[in-house]
Order: C-alpha cells, then sequence, then structure tokens
C-alpha cells in the first residue's frame, strides 16, 4: 500500500530499460496466450456456476497457486522489493506472520464452512448465517473497495510501465485492462484461475533469477550479510548492519530496527487482525478456494498457497537485500529522486534485472511484471462480477431470472467493472489525494468483516442483528477514527497508541480497534435479540455442523498433516533469521 | 478438472515455456557468438543460454506430459 502512493509521486523519471526486439515478442506471446486461453475456455462458461465458480472444479493445485497469484500483483513486487531495500528483511514479515497462519486458519478451520454451505461468495455466507442486511452491507462495501483498488493499481502499473520502459501511460492502462477484460469476459472465473495459474509460473521463472544471479555475485548469503553491514554503516537512522538482516531479534525496541516498529504491533497488529481478516474474508481471494472441487481440494488449497508463499521472500525480498548489498549507487526516497535525478527505492527490481538480464531475459521479467498486474487485477475484476450479480443485482434489483440472464449479467459486469477501474485510474491520475482515501478503505471493511464471519462461524449463540450492528458498528467507527485523525491529528496518540505512528502503524491499530468494537458490539446485540434457531445453522456454524472425518484417508493425503509440515517450516525459518 | 475434453491449463503453460526457451536460448546463444559492447554483470556465465535450456526442458515435459489426448 505505501509503495503505491511512493509509486505514485514519481512520474518525471525518464526510462530505465531498454527492450530489444526478443524481449518485445516474448511480451506480445504472453498476450497471445492469455487471449487464446479465455477464447478457448469460452465455450466451457455456460452455467452461473461455470462463470462465477469455475464449475467448482478446480484441483487442490490450481485452486491454491491461482489464490496466491491473485495476491501477487507487480506492485507487490516492486514495492515490497522497495520495502526490502529500505527496511531490510523486516518485510518479510508481511509474507510470513502476516500470512502463513491465517492460511493455515482458512484451511483448517473456515473453508468447511464457506464450502459445506455451498456460498458463491463471502457476501452470501453472511446471507445465509446472518439474512440480508449483512449481506447487503458487506457486498456493497466490498464491491466499491474491489473497483477503486483495482483502478489505483491499473493507474500505478500504467506509471511504473512509463518509468521503467518509457510507454505512453494511456496505452498500458487500455491495453492491459482490456485485455483482462476480454478474459475473464470470455471465460469468467474458469479463465481467471487459468490465467492466474499460468501468470504465477512466469512469475516466478522471470524473478528468480535475479535472486540466483545475485547470490552467485554476492558469494552467497554470508556474503549478502557481510555487504549489506558495510553499506548501512553511515546510516542516518542509526540502524544498521544485523537490523537489516534479523527478523526478529532487533525488534525489542522502536529504534532499533529500520522500519521503526515493535514486536508486539507485529504479532497482533499484522499477524493477527489484518492478516486474518484479509486471506480469510477477502472474496478476491476466498473465491479460488471455494472453486475447488471437492472440500479437501479445498482445504489444501489455501495450504498449498501458504506453502509457496513463505518462497515468496525469494523473489521479492531477497533481489531488494541484493540491491542494497550491490549496488554501486544508493537508492533514496522518492521527493529526494525526484529532486536530485537518483534512482528511488522502487526501481531496485527494475534495476537487478537491467543488471543481469540480457535480451530475452528482460523480456521474461518484464512479462513477469505485467503478468503480476494481470493476475491482481482479473482477480478483483471477477470477485466483483461475482459479488455484484449474486449479492446486489439478483437480491436487490432482479430476483427471479435465469440461469443464462445471471451470467450475461456477470459477463458485461466484467466490461463495466474495468471501465469504472479505468475510470478510477483517470481519476487518480487528477487527483493523486484519492490514493489517501482509498487505502483507507481497505482497513475500513476488512477488520469488522473478520469479526463478523469469525462470530458467525464459531459462535451460535451469534444472532442475525447481532451480525449485521457489529458489521456496522465496527466499519462506522472505523471511518469516525481514519475522519477523527484527519480533522484532529494528534489523536494519533489515542488511536495508534503513539504520536509518532507511522501510517501502517496506524492502519494496524484502526484495524484492531474497529475488530474489537464489532466484537463487543456482536457479542452485547446477540445477547439481547433472538438467535436462529439450530436447525438453520446446519453448514454454517461449527457446532451445528457435521464435518467429514479423515480417518480413513492416508496420513500424506490429509490437509491437517500439510499444514503442520507448514507450520513447522514456519518456525524453522523464523528462527533461522531470528 | 474432470471434463475430460478440456486441455490441461498445465499444456498452455508447457507450450508458452518451450517457445520462451527457444527464444531465451536463441538470444543467449547469439550473444555468446557475437558479445555486446556492453554485457550486463556475470554475462561470463550465459544465464540466457542454461535458462533458455531450463525453460525448453521444464516446457517440453509439461507440453509432452499433458498433451491432448485423442479419443480411442
Amino acid at each position: 500500500m505505501q509503495a503505491i502512493a511512493l509509486i505514485l509521486l514519481d512520474s518525471g523519471s525518464s526510462r530505465l530499460l531498454s527492450l530489444s526486439t526478443v524481449d518485445l515478442v516474448i511480451i506480445a506471446l504472453y498476450f497471445v496466450a492469455v487471449l487464446g486461453i479465455g477464447f478457448y475456455l469460452k465455450r466451457y462458461t455456460k452455467t452461473g456456476e461455470d462463470f462465477f465458480l469455475a464449475g467448482r472444479e478446480m484441483t487442490a493445485w490450481v485452486a491454491g497457486l491461482s489464490f496466491l497469484a491473485a495476491n501477487l500483483g507487480s506492485l507487490e513486487l516492486i514495492g515490497w522489493a522497495a520495502a526490502s531495500y529500505q527496511y531490510g528483511i523486516l518485510a518479510t514479515h508481511w509474507y510470513w506472520i502476516g500470512a502463513i497462519p491465517a492460511m493455515l486458519f482458512l484451511g483448517l478451520v473456515m473453508i468447511p464452512f464457506y464450502y459445506i454451505s455451498k456460498t458463491h461468495s463471502v457476501p452470501g455466507y453472511l446471507k445465509l448465517r446472518f439474512g440480508e442486511p449483512a449481506r447487503a452491507l458487506s457486498a456493497i462495501t466490498f464491491g466499491l473497495m474491489t473497483i477503486l483498488m483495482s483502478g489505483i493499481n491499473m493507474y500505478s502499473m500504467a506509471l511504473i510501465m512509463k518509468v521503467i520502459l518509457g510507454w505512453d501511460i494511456n496505452v498500458s492502462i487500455w491495453i492491459s485492462s482490456i485485455t483482462v477484460a476480454l478474459y475473464v469476459f470470455l471465460g469468467g472465473l474458469l479463465s481467471a484461475i487459468f490465467n492466474e495459474v499460468l501468470q504465477f509460473v512466469l512469475i516466478w521463472l522471470g524473478a528468480l533469477l535475479i535472486a540466483i544471479l545475485g547470490l552467485i555475485e554476492a558469494g552467497g548469503w554470508s556474503g549478502v550479510k557481510e555487504r549489506i553491514a558495510h553499506n548501512t554503516l553511515n546510516n542516518l537512522t542509526g540502524a544498521t548492519g544485523a537490523s537489516y538482516t534479523h527478523l526478529w531479534s532487533t525488534l525489542g525496541s522502536f529504534s532499533d530496527n529500520p522500519m521503526g516498529i515493535h514486536w508486539i504491533g507485529i504479532v497482533f497488529g499484522l499477524g493477527w487482525v489484518i492478516s486474518f481478516g484479509y486471506w480469510t474474508t477477502d472474496f478476491l481471494v476466498v473465491q479460488r478456494v471455494i472453486a475447488a472441487k471437492d472440500l479437501r481440494s479445498a482445504r489444501m488449497a489455501p495450504i498449498i498457497g501458504a506453502a509457496f508463499k513463505m518462497m515468496v521472500p525469494l523473489i521479492v525480498i531477497l533481489p531488494g537485500l541484493l540491491g542494497l548489498a550491490l549496488l554501486p549507487d544508493k537508492l533514496v526516497g522518492e521527493s529526494q529522486a525526484v529532486a536530485t535525478g537518483a534512482h528511488s527505492y522502487n526501481e531496485v527490481l527494475p534495476l537487478m534485472l537491467a543488471r543481469y538480464c540480457g535480451p530475452g531475459l528482460l523480456g521474461l521479467g518484464i512479462t513477469a511484471l505485467i503478468a503480476g498486474f494481470m493476475s491482481g487485477m482479473a482477480g478483483n475484476i471477477s470477485a466483483f462480477a461475482t459479488v455484484w450479480t449474486y449479492d446486489i443485482y439478483r437480491p436487490l434489483i432482479r430476483k427471479t431470472a435465469s440461469d443464462a440472464h445471471y451470467v450475461s449479467m456477470g459477463r458485461w459486469c466484467t466490461l463495466f467493472g474495468a471501465l469504472v477501474s479505468i475510470g478510477t485510474a483517470y481519476l487518480v491520475m487528477h487527483f493523486l489525494s484519492i490514493m489517501d482515501y482509498v487505502q483507507a478503505l481497505f482497513s475500513f471493511f476488512i477488520a469488522p468483516l473478520f469479526g463478523t464471519v469469525l462470530l458467525g462461524m464459531l459462535w451460535k449463540r451469534a444472532t442475525p442483528w447481532g451480525g449485521f450492528w457489529g458489521l456496522l458498528a465496527g466499519t462506522v467507527s472505523s471511518i469516525a477514527m481514519w475522519a477523527w485523525v484527519k480533522l484532529d491529528p494528534t489523536a494519533l496518540r489515542y488511536v495508534a497508541l503513539s504520536p509518532q505512528a507511522k501510517d501502517m502503524a496506524e492502519n494496524m491499530y484502526r484495524g484492531l480497534w474497529s475488530w474489537l468494537i464489532c466484537v463487543a458490539v456482536t457479542v452485547m446485540v446477540s445477547m439481547v435479540t433472538a438467535p436462529k434457531p439450530v436447525s438453520e445453522l446446519s453448514g454454517l456454524v461449527y457446532g451445528c455442523t457435521t464435518l467429514p472425518v479423515e480417518d480413513q484417508v492416508d496420513l500424506w493425503r490429509r490437509p491437517g498433516f500439510w499444514a503442520c509440515v507448514v507450520a513447522v517450516v514456519f518456525v524453522l525459518l523464523n528462527i533461522i533469521f531470528w | 478438472m474432470h471434463r475430460l475434453d478440456m486441455i490441461s491449463i498445465w499444456f498452455f503453460i508447457g507450450a508458452l515455456l518451450l517457445i520462451y526457451g527457444v527464444l531465451i536460448l536463441g538470444a543467449g546463444l547469439y550473444e555468446l557468438a557475437a558479445p555486446p559492447t556492453h554485457p550486463v554483470v556475470l554475462a561470463n556465465l550465459h544465464a540466457g543460454v542454461w535458462w533458455g535450456a531450463l525453460l525448453i526442458v521444464l516446457g517440453g515435459f509439461y507440453t509432452i506430459w499433458f498433451r491432448p489426448k485423442r479419443e480411442p
């Protein structure tokens, strides 16, 4: 998020890279491939189940890789590589503690309820559990957030292409978004998922070479640490050497690490509310999992995703650290880069690409960035089409229509969503301050939604009105806290517990408060309103649902076993890089 | 996927990687034969050659393994 804002500030740099003919052929072939897949899959998307849920036929691997790819946008690659150059290995927390526990929790605890209830969406689950008001509130806020985020990402991507390659912003916006809209229009979620798996492979093959060659040049991990220690000796922040290459040992004090953060914020703010809220209730990612062919595949998908998520720092964080260790010129913040003409943090990944990649490889690297953008945008567009059609249009506008009508609505909605995203992109181009508002949207809606869904699944006493008022109170309180700090910056000491808190810390604390308020209001209202009969909670709530037992399944096929394996590796990695 | 007539996604991935491998290997071999004036860092490792070869092997394997089967 922060990286997007930083990228937006930089629009005046000259291009970093020049592409050869073979690079352009590689990029063009990529566009041909994704469109070809869309045209090919159109014949398989005839019903609503096909278009919106890919026929619920995805294997665990396909659903798992798609689940991860929908989150792996190009801004993720560029932004977090920049963050690791700036803050060191601490950026890895967003990939490990900020993702792995939540993904395992999704697979083991929450997926059975999403899947058994046969819901089409997260708002759809709220309808089944809490009724129409909770669904409508959740669907409208999700639709708004998704489409705006898509536009922001689109503009940021176009700006990156301008900075790196000198491409015209308008051309980048229109070509990339029309391509995505077209293949989702044709093949729906099936096409989005197929292309996300392709994009996932390309992202890895395009970015992994930087890590391999960088480690060779630096003389391995020990060489990287030595060079970073040397290069950060005169760092003005006071954070030097080990603080850039250790995950936890410098988090005992705000002043001992380059991020200025405390372990409590990382564990409870990032590791709990923000991470669990995003990975377990954001329909953008959950949609990929509920498209799995059976419950076991649906439970395995986030666990497979978690295993790969643990490795993503290899292609995102390590290149940033290698840049810090190896690049001859020191990179600077955006404002300083604009003033001095130096390279900014956001250029570390393209600079590393240019450092090692000749013709052909450079095309593959740029294709990886474009693939990242498209996978993220396709995720937004397909999730928006589903929520609009099933959770807004059908219940609120046209309740009785044929399945073919809703499929048609979903198809046109993908084009409409893409056009609104393009409109948002142009709006951002002219009013950069919109960024502040849109970034805040994410924290407004996700944290309270997590409280509502969690209580809905685990506490059978939660009532329909409890769910609705809890969600509304959490959302409104989050917006109120944000507005309070905007109007009176000294309020930061109450909201974020520190007057020095940065945006990221403020978002974490605001998310934590709004989650607590949502939970408290849900509990209080539930205690004074009538609950649903237990018979209506079957398949929706823990304790009222018969979950399939896996006694007869081989150990190595059980999601619980693989979740334990991932959890052990997760703990070991944190100890190794402590 | 249980729709038997549907081509596997891994076939598409394999085919694209195979083509990419040929292009990147070709570009790497050309650079080997005619070194550029301003080579990239570690150009002596000829990354384009072995990365292209790796893509050909990976792509070839997936293309063959997941190729569309004809009905008997």
